[in-house]
């Protein structure tokens, strides 16, 4: 259960948030200066708030009022950093167990062999950082984090510097990390797909304020598209399992509450519950079911409402079965087809459309 | 001719024990110093870094006369050490280290804080959040970060404290043996009639000792930058 109440001021900037989140991980979603690193920040005790509480589970960590301010080195939050810092003048075994020594082993959940084996870095123990690649630096700051016995880890931007290949790899490690331990993680992130990805609970921050919290599959649907609508990843996600797989044909299909879909091969048993991303730009329109396209998933859907955005494009809300997909096409097309709420029609995704990045594991 | 004589390895010996023991006794204040003047922020900081480096320009024997006052035996710093703890200054090899210690100050504490100032901070912050203290970080991560600042703050500290003259001169006097350091005992042999080989034979010992000195602490810069991971492999 993580509890933040916090106002902070920074020069012109104003920090005033309230949530709470109980989830494996709950992310902290917005454009860069919308205060994510603030509240981490707070949360580590790195800075200190004007006002407000910050509660983990049962440890007060900051109240303002009962001038409760507990120093960064006694919070037992671990904090992965955007670029990892690892002590350029320690070996990698060295910088994994700096704040492992630092602990009572009565807090010790994790040690050391655990960490190595979790997150594969058997081969990296008597490297100094400077040697590292980007993903191997990262995996080691989330070592390190670890061994100093966290109650939470806090990730800011944990993937920012690395490439996509790298970056997908990392992912992985930290679908493990939650599988394996319990421990809570905040994933800050300005990527809806890393959200989509890997929240279960997601705070929308914008402008040092607090716009939504809630399920992910709710609010980067909801909220993303209506706040972020020109990002190019706003979409919605579509809480699926897998039915079956086409090892001929390359393809799995994922059941949801509306129908199905086609999707690339997926590494997943049959069963298995799938966070899948649809982009709103991926979705197309047609008013009657087209016959004779290569797009593979045509779904029956009724308008819910549509939004207009700025330079000539409008989001368009469709219900599927008990679902929301959202569609991002032109102003043109939809007075065209003349769109209006109420209106039933068909959604059309192509399966290539979605990508690794897109789907993971719920 | 290559052969020192005794009374010239009493005059080395002499002027390394002053130079060692003044870095030796300098080198926890100065990192002190540098390290508050580099990180903290307090009223009268520009004053104390004023303070620090006024050695640096004031004409040394100002500085040696200074110390006379206040740590002469009647000096209202010098009586009180050697009433309570038994320690003078005047007219002994101490003394001639602390005039030392003080000329080298200004150099060594430029070096480390600017070392200190060239280590990231947000190396500081991770450490902290693993569970380090205050004292902890400064001594596992900030330290070892800035020891090549500290190798060389020390060493210019060392060469500079091996010519000291002005200050020592003044403060505790040229005594053969106790005070008579390797540019004092130069300066003497100028002042005698055919003392010039005698000083020439000397002035080639400090320059030698100087040389080892600058190639000691090249070496050790690159060492300590080759163990803080600055190699690539």
């Amino acid at each position: 259960m993580i509890d933040v109440d916090i106002g902070q001021r920074l020069g012109g900037f104003h920090l005033d948030v309230s949530f709470s989140a109980e989830a494996p991980i709950v992310g902290l979603f917005g454009r860069s200066g919308a205060g994510k690193t603030s509240i981490v920040n707070a949360i580590a005790g790195i800075a200190t708030p004007e006002r407000g509480r910050i509660r983990i589970n049962d440890a007060v960590l900051f109240d303002a009022e009962r001038r409760i301010d507990v120093p960064p080195e006694s919070r037992r939050v671990g904090y992965v950093f955007q670029d990892g810092l690892l002590f350029p003048h320690m070996d990698v075994l060295a910088n994994l167990s700096y704040g492992q020594r630092l602990r009572d082993a009565r807090e010790r959940f994790i040690d050391e062999a655990r960490v190595v084996e979790l997150l594969g870095l058997g081969g990296l123990l008597r490297r100094r950082p400077r040697t590292l690649s980007g993903g191997e630096k990262q995996r080691v700051a989330i070592g390190r984090a670890l061994l100093a016995q966290p109650r939470i880890l806090l990730m800011d931007e944990p993937l920012a510097s690395l490439d996509s290949a790298r970056k997908s790899e990392i992912l992985d490690y930290i679908e493990r990390l939650r599988d394996e331990l319990a421990i809570p993680i905040v994933y800050v992130s300005h990527s809806i797909a890393e959200m989509t990805r890997l929240a279960d609970a997601v705070v929308v921050l914008s402008e040092g304020k607090c716009l939504a919290v809630g399920a992910v599959d709710e609010v980067i649907g909801r909220v993303a598209s209506e706040r972020e609508p020109d990002h190019d990843d706003a979409g919605s996600v579509l809480d699926t399992h897998v039915t079956a797989h086409d090892s001929a044909e390359g393809l799995t299909t994922l059941a949801f509450d509306g129908g199905e879909l086609l999707v690339p091969r997926l590494d997943a048993a049959i069963g298995d519950r799938v966070r899948a991303t649809v982009r709103a730009r991926d979705v197309s329109l047609a008013l009657a079911r087209p016959a004779d396209v290569s797009i593979l998933n045509i779904l029956a859907a009724t308008v819910v409402a549509i939004d207009e955005l700025p330079g000539a494009l409008v989001v368009v809300r469709l219900a599927v079965g008990g679902s929301t997909v959202v569609a991002r096409i032109t102003a043109r097309s939809s007075r065209q087809l003349r769109i209006r709420a109420g209106l039933e029609l068909h959604a059309m995704i192509k399966a290539v459309s979605f990508d690794r990045r897109s789907v993971g594991y719920a | 001719m290559t052969e020192l004589s005794a009374d010239e390895v009493g005059i080395l010996t002499l002027s390394l024990r002053v130079a060692i023991v003044s870095v030796a006794c300098s080198l926890p204040f100065a990192i002190l110093v540098a390290y508050g003047l580099a990180r903290a922020s307090f009223p009268g900081k520009t004053l104390v870094d004023a303070i620090v480096h006024l050695p640096l320009v004031l004409p040394p024997v100002v500085v040696g006369f200074a110390l006379l006052v206040l740590f002469g035996k009647r000096g209202p710093i010098g009586g009180l050490l050697d009433e309570w703890f038994g320690i003078v200054f005047a007219f002994r090899w101490t003394g001639a280290a602390l005039a030392s210690a003080l000329m080298g100050f200004p150099l060594m504490v430029r070096a480390i804080r600017l070392s200190i100032e060239a280590v990231d901070r947000r190396l500081e912050t991770a450490a902290r959040t693993l569970g380090g203290s205050r004292l902890r970080v400064f001594t596992t991560i900030t330290l070892p970060l800035a020891l090549p600042g500290i190798v060389t703050g020390t060493l210019l500290s060392f060469a500079r404290g091996l010519g000291e003259f002005g200050a020592t001169i003044t403060f505790v006097s040229n005594i053969p043996g106790e005070t008579q350091t390797l540019p004092l005992a130069i300066y003497t042999f100028t002042q005698v009639p055919g003392g010039d080989p005698q000083a020439l034979r000397l002035s080639i010992i400090a320059v030698l000792l100087s040389l080892t000195a600058l190639a000691a602490s090249e070496w050790l810069t690159r060492r300590s930058a080759h163990w803080q991971g600055d190699d690539r492999r």
